[in-house]
């Protein structure tokens, strides 16, 4: 059994027939072939698959497609406006906020989300901002950092 | 970074596709007509297997294949070699060994129907008692583990000894204080982030298999896919592509790796598998389980004389330690640490247990985190005995810089350091005395404050080839570098990056070398068919070897470069000059060539001297000459709410010295790592088991990692002693900190429980743990007992 599912994702219109159980990352990664956003535990845990569902980061392993019907996602691939990299994207790559790039999208897709209601966080509310997120690669210090010189840089990214 | 020279800090090439989400990991890669794979793991932890029944997941309508150890056992498949020689289970075919453990394979037209088909095969069981706590596995009547082994009748692997045992005993027997202390570093797991996996494509035509797969050591696997599979190597291409964190979880062979391609010969189609979390935590590479009898001897002033140890190490169900074949402890006889000693002398016992194989990972520089943490807990102990100040006693007893090449007891030659200088700049930075006084009052106040010291010697770099291979394969590293005649540069290195950086900091070794920009220099990395031949990326190996190559390589250009220059300048060869990008004639600096019009000229219809090939290529193999030994010392303050036994970590003071630097940023991000590691590991992380077998750590759930909020901020400083046999100068630190940081964690964990007279606990000192040693009744972190 198949059901239609449809979405905006990244401003982008998309629509397709899959199982009712598929989960929003396997619909993002495998139906519309953004591989950005990645799968790491399965239990919520690691913050692997942030996407935004509307305005919110979600952890995209444990929501159905079918939930995000009507909405819109937007991912890691959807952060570059124009040519021109957001501020956080730009931040992790001054501040060597990752090493293997495997949980970046999702710390990126929240850092912007912070930004947007927090533009001057400090480093207690970055750090509590990032705490649903696991990073095995930077302890975590220069992802604050990234983020610090991302509110510091606000709308001059080249 | 425009102009010339390459080391310092440089930001990383390879951000610019992670930040865009466009980097390549495994689960990436999608072919035409992939299939995908899924395997039937044992709920059972021993078990023997009495009939598999395939039929109904066979007759699923996405189903095309469904492969059992029988359908291997036809190809001779059923079993592979492991890392250390002995053999692993493909698919089990007469007994289950671990909970976890690999039973089916199926691959179906999509992940769900290939998990949905598992669910259809019928196993039947008859469980078999497991051996669970490794302290009775060599037990008379213990289960017999590994009776697929000819001859085998007990669970023992190896006994192996470094050091001398008589001279310890006559150390001990007079010496004024000895010190005795059984510790547990318990079975950690890496965890990276990104699980195992490959996707898998034989084409039939060529016969040429193609496996893209999260490996840390892609030419190790290549060739070992071509012994085990008979397939020629030739005909095999492994392709490592972005990898998301390694930790030493991906060095072996897995079981899914091989069924992928079992499966993509079978069906014609490219195979994908990729494990989920729980399969990663319960059936790859985990690390530790060091069972530890801890001797100390020292002289009641507080000069340590000599330092004794007994290890029970639990190998799990097939030894699958990953580590030179010579050394089945690793390179725990570095266990004498960072003290000048009179003897020295260490025993370990590996045992087969009813758990996943593994034993060496988690950035642990083969077992040298085990070894570290002993000696660390040891010295912390003696203070608490001598009612010392652990920095002090650290002090007095560090190795002088004028010792070094130091030879330890056990044999292994420190090629440099200045311990004292690097412990006193640690505590400079903590502000030690200060924290020592605060800490005085706060007692007072019923507040419990601790502080920790740590100081680490690493041994890194393997090999040399004549002491150190993995199955015969020496561990020596190639590299090639190619001049485009524009002075451009190309790369290629065996080694592999998990996120180190490589493509940015092996460019800038050949920046510094021939005076291009490292935007110039493009490194070709984890591509089999593309790259030479090299053991990979592990026991912090890739800047002591592969980077000793590339500047050895870069050299070979230069002087290549200099003979190129003298036929354009009509000169001779030795009266050139070298400064960064040029060489030029010597007394007339305007009569030169830069590397890019030599790299042109080389390339052109120039006359060369006879016997001088055209091109600016080079290449290398580097057999490294000894290891490196990076040291550090390290301070971690903490906080413990007497209430809940719960630690805060408020603040950690590392200082590293890991001879040259090739680009600090880089350094300290690696840094950074190993301290969260550590904070993970001493306070959070642990794979125990029920006494069924269950494993308690099968998901992010129940194997906490520190996040965010553990971490502090860290505070970082650095000494710089070069490496004298290294061409740089530059020793390896991708695990100094996993290896440093926990000890010093632990030991501020027990400073802070002192006014309540507790000497050690076990690892991982969770709030339960810690409540649990305040009433003086630590638990056995292992078993999942009180």
């Amino acid at each position: 059994m198949t059901i239609r599912v449809a979405m905006t994702v990244n401003g982008t219109e998309y629509a397709r027939d899959v199982e009712p159980r598929l989960l929003l990352i396997h619909f993002i990664r495998d139906e519309l072939g953004l591989t950005g956003s990645h799968w790491g535990c399965d239990t919520s845990n690691c913050g692997s698959c942030v996407v935004w569902l509307d305005a919110k980061p979600v952890k995209s392993c444990t929501l159905l497609a079918a939930m995000a019907d009507g909405h819109a996602v937007r991912t890691v691939e959807g952060l570059e406006q124009d040519g021109r990299l957001d501020p956080v994207q730009q931040g992790f790559v001054e501040c060597h906020g990752l090493q293997c790039g495997f949980c970046t999208p999702g710390m990126l897709m929240t850092a912007r989300w912070l930004l947007d209601r927090n533009p001057d966080p400090d480093e207690a509310e970055i750090r509590e901002a990032i705490s649903g997120q696991i990073c095995r690669c930077t302890g975590y210090e220069n992802i604050v950092r990234s983020i610090r010189w991302a509110a510091e840089h606000a709308g001059q990214t080249p | 970074m425009t102009g010339t020279g390459g080391f310092g800090r440089m930001l990383r090439k390879e951000d610019q596709r992670f930040i865009r989400g466009q980097g390549c990991f495994v689960d990436d890669v999608r072919l035409p007509g992939m299939l995908y794979g899924a395997v039937l793991r044992s709920p059972y932890p021993h078990a023997r297997i009495l009939a598999i029944d395939t039929l109904a997941a066979e007759a699923h309508p996405k189903v095309r294949a469904v492969i059992t150890g029988e359908t291997l056992a036809e190809r001779n498949l059923a079993w592979m070699p492991t890392l250390s020689g002995d053999r692993q289970a493909v698919l089990a075919t007469d007994k289950v060994r671990f909970q976890g453990q690999e039973v089916a394979f199926v691959v179906a037209e999509d992940r769900y129907s290939a998990r949905d088909a598992l669910e259809l095969i019928d196993v039947e069981y008859e469980p078999l008692p497991a051996v669970v706590d490794a302290r009775r596995a060599l037990d008379p009547g213990a289960p017999v583990i590994r009776d697929d082994l000819p001859g085998r009748a007990g669970n023992h692997i190896f006994d192996w000894e470094a050091g001398d045992a008589g001279r310890a005993e006559e150390v001990f027997r007079d010496a004024e204080v000895t010190i005795t202390q059984d510790m547990l570093y318990p079975r950690v797991h890496p965890a990276p982030l990104e699980t195992c996996g490959a996707v898998a494509d034989f084409d039939k035509v060529s016969g040429k298999l193609t496996l893209w797969a999260t490996t840390q050591a892609p030419h190790a696997h290549r060739t070992l896919y071509a012994m085990v599979a008979g397939l020629p190597e030739h005909k095999i291409r492994v392709i490592s592509p972005d990898i998301g964190g390694g930790f030493g979880n991906k060095v072996p062979i897995y079981p899914g790796y091989v069924c992928a391609v079992v499966g993509s010969i079978i069906t014609g189609q490219p195979v994908k598998w990729v494990e989920d979390r729980s399969e990663n935590l319960m059936s790859t590479c985990f690390a530790r389980d060091f069972h530890m009898r801890g001797e100390l001897a020292a002289d009641r002033d507080g000069r340590i004389r000599a330092v004794r140890v007994t290890v029970l190490a639990d190998h799990g169900a097939f030894n699958g330690t990953a580590q030179p074949s010579k050394f089945p402890a690793g390179f725990f006889g570095v266990f004498t640490g960072s003290y000048d000693l009179e003897a020295a002398h260490c025993r370990v016992t590996g045992v087969y247990t009813n758990k996943a194989p593994g034993g060496v990972a988690y950035s642990c520089s083969f077992r040298i985190t085990e070894a570290v943490y002993l000696i660390e807990r040891l010295v912390d102990l003696l203070a608490y005995e001598l009612d010392a100040d652990p920095a002090e006693l650290r002090m007095r007893n560090l190795l002088r810089p004028e010792q070094f090449p130091y030879t330890c007891q056990t044999g292994w030659t420190y090629d440099s350091g200045d311990y004292p200088r690097t412990l006193r700049l640690a505590l400079e930075m903590a502000g030690y005395d200060e924290l020592r006084k605060e800490q005085l009052a706060e007692r007072a106040n019923g507040h419990l404050m601790g502080i920790g010291v740590s100081f680490f010697t690493e041994a890194v770099g393997a090999g040399p080839r004549k002491h150190m291979d993995i199955l015969g394969l020496g561990m020596a590293d190639g590299v090639e570098l190619r001049i485009h005649p524009t002075g451009t540069a190309v790369l290629r290195i065996s080694v592999q990056t998990q996120g180190q950086g490589h493509e940015t900091t092996f460019a800038q070794i050949v920046a510094e070398e021939l005076g291009l920009s490292p935007d110039d220099v493009e490194v070709v990395h984890g591509d089999t068919d593309q790259t030479p031949f090299g053991l990979g990326t592990y026991g912090s190996r890739s800047t002591p070897v592969s980077g000793a190559a590339t500047a050895i390589v870069a050299r070979k250009v230069r002087e290549r470069a200099r003979i190129v220059a003298a036929a354009m300048l009509e000169v001779d060869a030795a009266d050139l000059e070298w400064e960064p990008g040029r060489w030029f004639v010597r007394g007339d600096p305007d009569q030169g060539r830069t590397i890019a019009e030599i790299a042109l000229a080389a390339h052109s219809d120039l006359e060369l001297p006879e016997g001088v090939e055209g091109h600016l290529d080079a290449a290398c193999v580097y057999d490294p000459p000894n290891l490196t030994y990076p040291c550090g010392a390290y301070v971690c303050v903490v906080d413990v709410d007497p209430g809940t036994g719960k630690v805060s970590v408020r603040r950690f003071i590392a200082v590293d010295d890991c001879g040259v630097r090739i680009n600090p940023m880089i350094v300290e991000g690696q840094v950074h790592g190993g301290l969260a590691d550590g904070i993970g590991m001493a306070l959070m992380e642990v794979i125990a088991f029920d006494p069924d077998g269950n494993c308690l750590g099968g998901s992010f759930m129940d194997y906490l990692l520190p996040t965010s909020l553990e971490c502090p901020a860290w505070e970082l400083g650095e000494t710089v002693t070069p490496s004298p046999h290294h061409p740089i100068g530059a020793k390896g630190v991708g695990e100094s900190a996993t290896v440093g940081s926990p000890p010093a964690v632990v030991n501020a964990v027990i400073d802070a429980l002192r006014p309540y007279g507790v000497r050690h606990a076990d690892m991982p000192l969770t709030p339960a743990q810690v409540w649990r040693a305040i009433q003086g009744r630590p638990l056995r972190t292992d078993l999942a007992i009180g």
